[in-house]
């Protein structure tokens, strides 16, 4: 939990302060909203909604971003997927599963020493596309793979 | 309130690897019980991971993320002796925070 935010949310005249300070440059939107959660992205039913719910309109393929994941799981509940940026500046890692009903699965932004590596499991309902998506100077980088899922993770 | 997080950060050089094993069902809400009634969603949306007091990763999860969630992360300029503390938030308002020393 964000307690500094919280407390100036809490402060006299909050909206106008905030305005203020994203005004005077001392606040990016983006640190400011950066704990909540994505919901638009999150609930976006396809992977091109979800992309745009990341603000990623526009992704360019990158060999410097790396994804690692099975060529099969035979184990749809429990895939793991590995992330590797090697793109300079790279400030965050979306995964998505194309074919799942919501395809975002997680986004993560990395601050003060944190490298560009991460490491997850995830739920695939089928067979699907696994995308990495990096943010690094404003810009969107992807890396895909396709995983064959022999028994679902969704339920099915 | 949830099981504690198993958390596990190692320096190897100049990078630390840290593990988080998350207890946590991570229902979708898409599921359906044996009676064929629907698993309401709860699943974790947040989660932050500090070191040193310092906030080095900022995450937002969905249901696509597996029941009792793995995470891995690196991080630079650490210390053996650094605190690390990740938190949780789930979609029903519950959350944990635990802590683990960096070896």
């Amino acid at each position: 939990m964000n307690n500094t935010r919280r407390t100036v949310l809490k402060g006299a005249g909050a909206t106008a302060t905030l305005s203020a300070l994203i005004a005077a440059g001392a606040l990016k939107p983006t640190d400011v909203f950066a704990n909540e959660w994505n919901k638009a992205a999150f609930e976006a039913k396809d992977a091109a909604g979800a992309l745009k719910g990341i603000g990623a309109g526009t992704t360019a393929d990158s060999k410097d971003l790396l994804l690692t994941a099975p060529d099969i799981a035979e184990n749809g509940a429990v895939v793991p997927v590995g992330v590797i940026s090697n793109i300079p500046n790279t400030t965050s890692i979306s995964i998505l599963v194309e074919k799942n009903p919501s395809p975002l699965t997680s986004s993560f932004e990395f601050a003060n020493g944190a490298v560009a590596d991460v490491a997850v499991r995830l739920k695939l309902g089928q067979t699907s596309i696994v995308r990495a998506v990096a943010k690094a100077d404003g810009k969107f980088y992807t890396a895909q793979k396709e995983v064959k899922v022999t028994v679902g993770g969704c339920g099915g | 309130m949830a099981d504690p997080m198993k958390i596990r950060a190692s320096i190897k050089g100049d990078v630390t690897e840290i593990r988080v094993l998350m207890g946590h069902p991570m229902e979708t809400g898409a599921r359906k019980d044996a009676a064929g009634n629907t698993v309401p969603a709860h699943h974790i949306q947040t989660m932050t991971v500090e070191v040193g007091g310092k906030k080095v990763v900022d995450g937002q999860i969905g249901g696509s993320v597996s029941r009792n969630p793995v995470f891995g992360f690196k991080v630079k300029g650490a210390k053996a002796g650094d605190k690390v503390v990740v938190t949780w938030v789930d979609n029903k308002g519950e959350k944990r925070s635990d802590e683990a020393v960096i070896a």
